[in-house]
């Protein structure tokens, strides 16, 4: 993969707000005639205005998680699920409306799709405002688009796959999903095809008091491979802002795929997103994922592995500072015979921030000879933070290598006191010592979002924001 | 221009509310290899520690001069700005931090200008050549997984690498075999020059014979209780430092 340099982010742009400008949002809260109105405004099919209907019974019925944070703040009669921008879908950046387009542009997005991308979607609040793909993965046959036009244009497919990975009934947020989803990104890779260069996604949450909740789905077919790369930000609002994605993603035999993320929500979100990859014979699932800003997170991408001889890695970090709790982990079930997963996580928190890492891994009786090797680490900077590990392990074969290994670490003035020594600042040791800690997971990333991430860890520690 | 480079006057240093240094005086010109010798828990790491300002070491009393300037309560990253090294008894371990950007990084604060990419890396490799660390250390993490030799060679790199204009080795040669003992003195015959000196701190006296020392300080029990030639580091190699922990 050819690897581009861009300029270095200035943060405060994620602080950007533009102006509350809309062509519509649907009143607060969630009823029938709400979910009935946002299926009609999304000129849904049939099937689909039935399926939210649904999901919103199965979200009524359901209660909230008993574990992790607490979300007794957030209260959906005052989020609005639905906000459509004032602008259609674009396939070209000029046609996207100024505001919007100078968002994405000091996001650096178009910049890197010209130097890096395969393909660009980016959603602004609940709708895709742009979307492209390279002629070449076209004429492939790779299909990349908004979920609405796959709604539309490859019905078969969608209704196959569907929240049939994530089904509704998996937790209340999921279920939420199913009823007010809106945007995202479908990806069909095509037997065989490797889209060597990556696809990504960015979505951008402008609106106060709403919510997001884009659907990504991705097929990478037989023999395929992709990487996929999202991003997520959204400025900051005193009121709660809401991030309920979900992700589905299908690794066919002998297919790969690599997942990046780095979520970097302001510190008013509640994130509480679902992801999950279903991995065939012979298949990889590579999962990438720094988790920085929000308030609240529950994060926690799943592995299945499904398939003879399917591998999974899990690459993850979260920054936890203050007033945030980052509950964070990986999943991963082994359900066939030598399967293998790699798990390495790593946290930190700051000024009172707490991170969880929580996990589970499930080893079926029938995955006979698989391999499962977890280590987290947590660095604290310093005496009022938290780390907590919080693993579940369920093992129901004999015929197993599972190794976990937890380490929890804290800044040393020793340390501290070295670096200064050759001519660093306190903030450059401390700096230093993190970017250093993270530095595993920073160099899975593409160096754009290697950079990315390391200057909001700079940030973080500057205590610029929120 | 004043030849002077480090005056220490008066000094007094507790460590966890233990009195540490009682009282030391020193000065050291440019040009010139002084050492400072003596027992366990004399109080030798505490100066070095006290002339860069570890926080840990609380000053009482007393100045420290660098080139005329009070640098006595200096943040430790602008007394290493001013000119000031020390090479750690233990070298801490960065992990996720390459040798070599390391040092780009901490060339670039001590200098304040732009590393100039090849000219460094040429350096560098010069550099390990004549310490005889291995090449590909230059990608590893700083520190971690290297054995207390490669530590201090390490230590050693760094000093030439940033260039100062006093240069403190704590207990540089501690645990080290003749041949890195040999590589550790190249070194520093390497760095020195007529603009810069260096402050050698140990409890023995191996790491002297092969280095052209100007001046020896025995500390004993938070004093310098006597300064003399070479040739008192020859004395206490064959005597100790009993007579003095008498005195």
């Amino acid at each position: 993969m050819k690897k581009t340099n861009i300029e270095e982010i200035n943060r405060n742009i994620y602080d950007i707000k533009n102006k509350d400008e809309y062509e519509y949002k649907i009143k607060k809260g969630l009823t029938p005639e709400i979910i009935s109105e946002i299926s009609k405004q999304k000129n849904d099919p049939d099937w689909m205005r039935e399926f939210r209907l649904k999901a919103l019974d199965v979200y009524n019925s359901l209660e909230l998680p008993t574990w992790g944070p607490d979300l007794s703040e957030l209260n959906m009669d005052e989020i609005a699920t639905y906000v459509r921008p004032k602008t259609n879908l674009n396939s070209s950046w000029d046609d996207v409306p100024e505001d919007i387009k100078n968002t994405f542009e000091q996001l650096g997005i178009p910049d890197a799709e010209k130097k890096s991308l395969a393909g660009v979607g980016a959603q602004y609040d609940s709708e895709v405002v742009y979307h492209s793909m390279k002629e070449e993965l076209i004429k492939q046959g790779v299909i990349y688009t908004d979920m609405e036009t796959a709604v539309r244009e490859y019905p078969a497919m969608v209704k196959a796959h569907f929240m049939k990975c994530v089904p509704v009934y998996d937790h209340k947020f999921v279920a939420l999903h199913g009823a007010v989803w809106s945007g995202g990104s479908f990806v069909y890779v095509p037997k065989g095809v490797k889209v060597d260069i990556p696809l990504q996604s960015y979505f951008r949450l402008n609106s106060p008091e709403s919510g997001q909740f884009e659907h990504t789905l991705i097929i990478v077919d037989e023999g395929a491979s992709l990487h996929f790369i999202e991003g997520c930000s959204a400025p900051k609002y005193n009121k709660v802002n809401l991030h309920a994605g979900c992700v589905e993603l299908y690794v066919k035999d002998n297919a790969s795929l690599r997942y990046s993320t780095i979520e970097n929500w302001s510190k008013n979100m509640l994130n509480l997103n679902t992801k999950k990859a279903i991995v065939g014979k012979n298949a990889k699932m590579e999962w990438v994922s720094g988790s920085f800003g929000s308030k609240k997170s529950m994060l926690y991408p799943m592995s299945i592995l499904n398939g003879e001889g399917s591998k999974t890695e899990f690459t993850g970090i979260s920054f936890a500072g203050k007033g945030q709790n980052l509950d964070n982990g990986f999943k991963v079930v082994h359900n066939a015979p030598n399967t293998s997963s790699v798990v390495n996580a790593k946290s930190i928190s700051k000024n009172g921030g707490t991170c969880t890492y929580r996990s589970l891994v499930k080893v079926s009786e029938n995955a006979k000879n698989s391999k499962c090797s977890v280590s987290c680490e947590s660095l604290m900077l310093d005496d009022i933070s938290r780390s907590d590990t919080i693993p579940t392990n369920i093992i129901e074969t004999d015929e197993v290598e599972f190794s976990h290994e937890a380490k929890i670490g804290k800044l040393s003035d020793k340390t501290i006191f070295y670096l200064m020594s050759r001519g660093l600042s306190e903030e450059d040791a401390k700096a230093m010592i993190v970017r250093g800690f993270a530095y595993p997971i920073s160099k899975e990333l593409p160096v754009e979002y290697a950079v990315e991430m390391n200057n909001l860890i700079n940030l973080e520690l500057q205590g610029a924001i929120g | 221009m004043s030849n002077e480079l480090l005056e220490i006057d008066n000094l007094y240093v507790n460590a966890e509310d233990k009195k540490i240094l009682k009282g030391i005086n020193l000065k050291i010109n440019k040009g010139e290899i002084h050492v400072i010798m003596g027992p366990n828990g004399s109080g030798k790491t505490t100066t070095a520690n006290a002339i860069l300002n570890n926080p840990a070491y609380h000053k009482i009393e007393g100045n420290i001069l660098f080139e005329g300037e009070d640098i006595t309560n200096l943040k430790t990253d602008e007394i290493a700005r001013k000119g000031v090294f020390m090479s750690f008894q233990l070298p801490e371990e960065i992990p996720g931090v390459s040798v070599s950007n390391f040092l780009k990084y901490a060339k670039n604060k001590i200098t304040g200008k732009p590393i100039k990419l090849l000219e460094f890396k040429n350096e560098l490799k010069n550099y390990m050549e004549e310490l005889k660390i291995n090449p590909d250390y230059i990608e590893r993490s700083l520190n971690v997984g290297f054995s207390g030799g490669e530590k201090k060679k390490n230590e050693i790199l760094q000093m030439l690498v940033l260039n100062p204009k006093l240069a403190i080795l704590d207990e540089t040669d501690s645990g080290l075999d003749v041949d890195a003992i040999r590589t550790v003195s190249k070194g520093i015959e390497m760095f020195k020059n007529k603009n810069n000196a260096v402050l050698i701190i140990t409890h023995n006296t191996k790491i002297l014979h092969s280095l052209k020392v100007d001046y020896v300080h025995i500390l004993v029990n938070g004093k310098i209780v006597k300064t003399g030639s070479a040739e008192l580091a020859k004395e206490i190699e064959e005597n100790g430092y009993e007579q003095y922990k008498l005195s």
